[in-house]
């Protein structure tokens, strides 16, 4: 009788200071999936999905409290990357959030600048440069296209331009795959 | 559009195909010698039916069907049935095996290209495992005429048992039980005075060396035209010597001598055209020869431990399934990585 | 000579075409009427602009200056008038345009001031920089700056050089014919390089199938009398002409991706390199012309000594074009590109101009799925496993193709070339090279743009921070002083009973009153701006800001120096 007990407290005793070891050994820091889901996202910053920022976003994801599909400037692809990830079923970017647009850059129309300053608070990522009463600028390999500066400009002079594909960003198309379009017609209609 | 290269060389899937089948002919010319023309009707039996089921497979799946009824992969998979399977098999036993090769194991899978496993070997194995009497009868070289082969293939003769026997592997190792049984009247006797009987030939089963022999030569022709590599014959017919002759050295009056594994059965078929099956087998070089080795390894134990007739088919499925694993951990190292 | 020569795995044997093109000897072109030269022809950075429209160019006057580490200067091919400076179209698969100075030629070619140097007695830094603005780069079809490759390894020296002799590609014979008739000149560009990169030996590679090339190249260093130079046929076989395939045929070294040839004491160069090395040293002349093979569809195919920035029409009616060709492929048939237009120019990387017909180059038969033959690794040069590569490219598996080492794939077209089902590998193969750069290239950016949004908001946190600091202590000045004036004035009337009340009173009324001071100063200030004429939409924001504004610190208005545009 008291055998069994001791021997039962021996190995609750063992197992015990083996979890307790293991929760110390391996302690995960922070949360990993927040980090994966910050890293699928495109970090524009702009808030479209109703987030302050796109690790606010990536926690929300995470805790099961937002859609994977709040992201526009993430697109389609971003969507099935989420998906993937997180096990969940594929869905169309929610409407209620915006479209997914060509990626741009903001231009500010130096001659109708008054100097406001607005758009530099505006910009999560300190992409325009000026000061007070000066003509401000946007440093356009800083900028991601968020659209956040366009709403407190009082002179409406920032507009988005689409970026330029160049040789450099030029990319190779996937292969036309599989037999020609012609062929597979006259065998659907043979068949 | 178009990007380079600009050029090709004329090859085509096609033309692998056919050239695979030309292989195939002298080893059907000796058949139909030993055999008789019966043979021929299976091909075109199963020639047939699987074109037939190809066919419908591709109109289900709204593939274009010119094109892949034309590149002879089916007619491959139709000829290495009708070669392994009995040749007095009936039409609806050949057409059974065809479908399923073609149907479930190519197309459902699909097609071409996308099979882990041999068509022609699943068909088999599926075929000896559903009806085992009738894919076991083999009637001896000369033995039955034109004729009773073609009553026997469209069911009119059906007394099988009566003028067929095992095939020369079969029949060996039921006499070497035999042998090592004290009570037996051929107690005592080696492998060797056991194959003195009417079904054994020199090194084999009688006429079906010759047939090996036929497929040695196709294979070596597919060698020098670059449509296989050496690795697999050279694996599968070295491990099954090495296998056979480590056993037959140690007992040779209980196992049969490795010669006579290599010319019996289905080996020399299996080496050169079965296991070199590029869709469901291993592609690297150092993975052809493992992948070749560990088939004749398990051909050797399943004809003489085993219950079937013969292993080929048994262990290409097996090798078959082991094939990603064995691409992924035989890549060769590449340009400038290559450890000196 | 007997040479251990090794081998490489794989390789294909396509038709050479290369007789055609030999019997007639190089001609030159004549002038065109307009001449298209790009910024931006060589690998590394985009050479800025040193001309503008209007201006009178002398030839090889420079028009193009190098920017940054790795880039190469672009030179006038002619004397002329500066048309414009703007994007043209460029020759490459995409059809883009690229920043390209057009001159027209005014007929006089007149050359401007050349300066020569003796590569003897310059250091080799600035016998580098002299090629740098001389434009040399590599000529095989990759343009590398060259100069950025004559730098000795670690030990100083170099053991072997090696000079690209081989071309093996069908059609091209443009280093044919220059061995064959400027063996000697192309010999002195060799011993410069030699020099600067005190090689021990130099072995030049050529192809079995060019006897006459070998032996002008062999009696020229008969004739300079120089040791340790070689000239060595090698088996023809495609791709013997890929750099490390050449340097493991010659001496048996693997150079792996990624990895400098340097490092394993060779060196690879074209020898239409080493002859403009030699026009650019001993003649002063930076690389204004190049010889380019014109093949293919055409009546008379042959080689021209071309001006870059010749449009490729110009040069092709040279040679006769056929009524039904269709497209010009700048290259050979094997890695060539086909060009967007007719009239893109000839620059730096065209050693070809294949002309090309629906008849002459069909179409593949249609893509049929993989039977994993193998066909395409026995014949990859650079012993990878294509149909791998493919399947992984195929489902966009970029990690695991990166895995089975993708970038070392060179492009050659050899697994292509031998696919019995016609399968477009290597579309596959540069269609998820580009997306991987690309991936790289956003992931960048959105790191940079996380990193930058962090630091935002630390700074602003930063800021409130200090802001709070700085209003406790304001705060808390006040109330010393607030409380000092009640201590000196204690209010009148105040109750015994409650001595302490009426103070902290004060002290809050006189705090509001501060606040609200520094309020409509604030409004004072902000109210100027030209809020006319604004939408509703607008004011209401503005209001919203200008509330916020209150609140908000004031150093948060950013004070970076204003930038000028």
């Amino acid at each position: 009788m008291f055998t069994a007990l001791f021997v039962m407290t021996g190995i609750a005793l063992v197992l015990g200071a083996g979890l307790g070891f293991a929760s110390i050994k391996f302690k995960v820091e922070g949360d990993p999936l927040v980090d994966k889901i910050d890293a699928i996202l495109p970090q524009t910053q702009c808030g479209q999905c109703g987030f302050p920022g796109c690790r606010p976003y990536a926690t929300a994801i995470a805790g099961g409290e937002a859609e994977i599909n709040q992201c526009p400037p993430g697109g389609e692809e971003g969507i099935r990357k989420l998906a993937d990830l997180l096990g969940r079923e594929f869905k169309p970017l929610s409407e209620e959030h915006g479209v997914e647009k060509p990626k741009s850059v903001a231009i500010i129309d130096e001659n109708t600048c008054i100097g406001c300053t607005l758009c530099i608070q505006a910009c999560p990522v300190d992409a325009i440069v000026g000061a007070a009463k000066q003509m401000h600028t946007i440093v356009a390999s800083e900028c991601t296209g968020c659209e956040l500066c366009l709403a407190p400009c009082p002179v409406d002079c920032i507009t988005m331009e689409p970026i330029a594909e160049t040789v450099d960003t030029w990319k190779w198309r996937y292969p036309v795959f599989q037999i020609a379009p012609a062929a597979l017609d006259t065998a659907r209609q043979e068949a | 559009m178009i990007n380079s290269p600009f050029v090709r060389k004329a090859a085509s899937v096609q033309s692998v195909m056919l050239q695979v089948l030309l292989a195939l002919v002298p080893g059907i010319a000796a058949y139909v010698w030993f055999f008789g023309a019966g043979i021929l009707v299976q091909i075109a039996i199963a020639s047939a039916a699987a074109l037939a089921g190809e066919a419908a497979m591709l109109a289900i799946r709204g593939k274009p069907k010119a094109i892949f009824l034309t590149d002879l992969s089916a007619i491959v998979t139709a000829w290495l049935i009708a070669l392994t399977f009995p040749p007095i098999a009936p039409w609806w036993l050949t057409v059974t095996g065809t479908l399923l090769a073609v149907v479930v194991v190519k197309q459902l899978y699909g097609g071409l290209g996308q099979n882990p496993f041999n068509p022609a070997m699943a068909a088999f194995c599926l075929m000896i495992v559903a009806y085992p009497a009738l894919m076991s009868q083999w009637p001896a070289a000369g033995q039955l005429d034109f004729k009773t082969q073609l009553d026997l293939i469209f069911g009119g003769l059906r007394q099988v048992d009566a003028i067929t026997g095992a095939t020369p592997l079969d029949a060996l190792r039921t006499a070497l039980r035999a042998a090592a049984n004290p009570d037996s009247q051929v107690h005592g006797l080696r492998a060797a005075q056991l194959m003195d009987g009417p079904a054994f030939g020199f090194l084999g089963g009688k006429g079906s060396e010759w047939i090996a022999l036929g497929y040695l030569v196709g294979g070596l022709w597919l060698i020098q035209r670059r449509i296989i590599t050496w690795h697999i014959p050279f694996a599968f017919c070295g491990a099954l010597l090495v296998t056979a002759g480590l056993l037959w050295g140690v007992r040779p009056d209980a196992f049969a001598s490795p010669v006579f594994h290599l010319a019996s059965g289905g080996a020399m078929l299996g080496a050169f055209f079965i296991l070199t099956d590029p869709v469901s087998g291993a592609t690297t070089p150092r993975g052809k020869l493992l992948f070749a080795a560990g088939a004749a390894v398990l051909t050797y134990v399943i004809r003489t431990f085993g219950a079937y007739p013969d292993g080929i088919a048994f262990a290409t499925l097996l090798m078959n399934i082991l094939v990603p694993i064995i691409d992924m951990k035989t890549q060769a190292p590449v340009f400038g990585h290559k450890k000196d | 000579m007997l040479r251990k020569l090794f081998k490489f795995h794989g390789g294909v044997k396509p038709q050479t075409n290369k007789e055609q093109s030999t019997t007639a000897p190089i001609a030159a072109v004549p002038l065109p009427d307009r001449l298209v030269i790009p910024l931006h022809q060589a690998v590394g950075g985009h050479p800025r602009p040193l001309v503008q429209p209007g201006d009178r160019v002398f030839k090889g006057q420079r028009i193009g200056g190098a920017d940054g580490s790795l880039s190469s200067a672009v030179h006038a091919s002619t004397s002329g008038l500066v048309r414009a400076v703007a994007p043209a179209v460029m020759p490459h698969t995409s059809g883009l345009t690229t920043l390209s100075v057009i001159i027209e030629p005014d007929g006089e070619d007149r050359w401007g001031e050349l300066d020569k140097v003796n590569y003897r007695s310059t250091p080799p830094d600035e016998l580098r920089d002299f090629l740098r603005d001389a434009g040399v780069v590599g000529l095989g079809g990759a343009v590398f700056p060259s100069y950025a490759k004559l730098k000795p390894g670690k030990e100083g020296k170099l053991k072997t050089l090696v000079i690209n002799g081989a071309e093996c590609e069908p059609f091209i014979t443009c280093d044919d014919m220059l061995m064959r008739e400027r063996a000697g000149d192309m010999l002195k560009g060799i011993l410069a390089m030699r020099h600067m990169l005190q090689a021990e030996e130099v072995l030049i590679g050529i192809e079995d199938n060019k006897p006459q090339a070998v032996a002008a190249v062999q009696a020229a260093i008969a004739a300079s009398g120089q040791s340790g130079i070689e000239a060595v046929a090698i088996p023809t076989r495609y791709p013997a002409g890929g750099a490390k395939q050449l340097i493991r045929v010659l001496t048996g070294i693997e150079v792996p991706h990624g990895r400098r040839s340097t490092d394993f004491g060779v060196q690879c160069f074209n020898v239409g390199t080493a002859y403009s090395i030699y026009e650019a040293l001993e003649l002063g002349r930076p690389l204004i012309s190049r010889l380019v093979t014109v093949a293919g569809n055409v009546n008379a195919p042959r080689n021209y000594d071309v001006l870059i920035g010749t449009p490729m029409d110009h040069l092709v009616r040279l040679a006769g074009p056929r009524a039904d060709t269709d497209r010009y492929i700048m290259g050979g048939p094997m890695m060539g590109v086909r060009m967007p237009a007719f009239d893109v120019p000839v620059v730096k990387a065209t050693n070809c101009i294949l002309v090309g017909s629906e008849a002459m180059f069909p179409a593949p038969a249609p893509e049929m799925p993989c039977i994993r033959c193998g066909e395409c690794a026995k014949a990859c040069p650079a012993d990878l496993a294509p149909f791998e590569l493919y399947w992984f490219s195929r489902s966009k598996n970029f990690g695991k193709a990166q895995e089975y080492h993708l970038f070392d794939c060179i492009e050659c077209g050899c697994c292509s070339f031998v696919c019995p089902s016609h399968i477009p590998l290597v579309d596959y193969y540069r269609f998820s090279k580009s997306e991987i750069w690309a991936r790289e290239r956003e992931k960048e950016a959105a790191d940079a743009a996380r990193d930058r949004f962090e630091f935002k908001n630390h700074r602003q946190e930063r800021e409130k921070l200090e802001k709070a600091e700085k209003l406790a202590a304001k705060a808390a000045a006040t109330r010393e002083k607030v409380a000092a004036d009640g201590a000196t004035a204690p209010a009148p009337g105040s109750d015994a009973a409650t001595p302490a009340k009426p103070a902290p009173d004060a002290a809050k009324r006189a705090l509001i009153e501060a606040a609200m001071e520094k309020a409509r100063q604030q409004k004072a200030q902000a109210a100027p701006k030209n809020t006319d004429q604004l939408s509703p939409d607008v004011q209401a924001e503005i209001a919203d800001i200008e509330a916020r504004r209150e609140i908000v610190a004031k150093p948060a208005a950013s004070p970076l120096p204003p930038q000028d545009a």
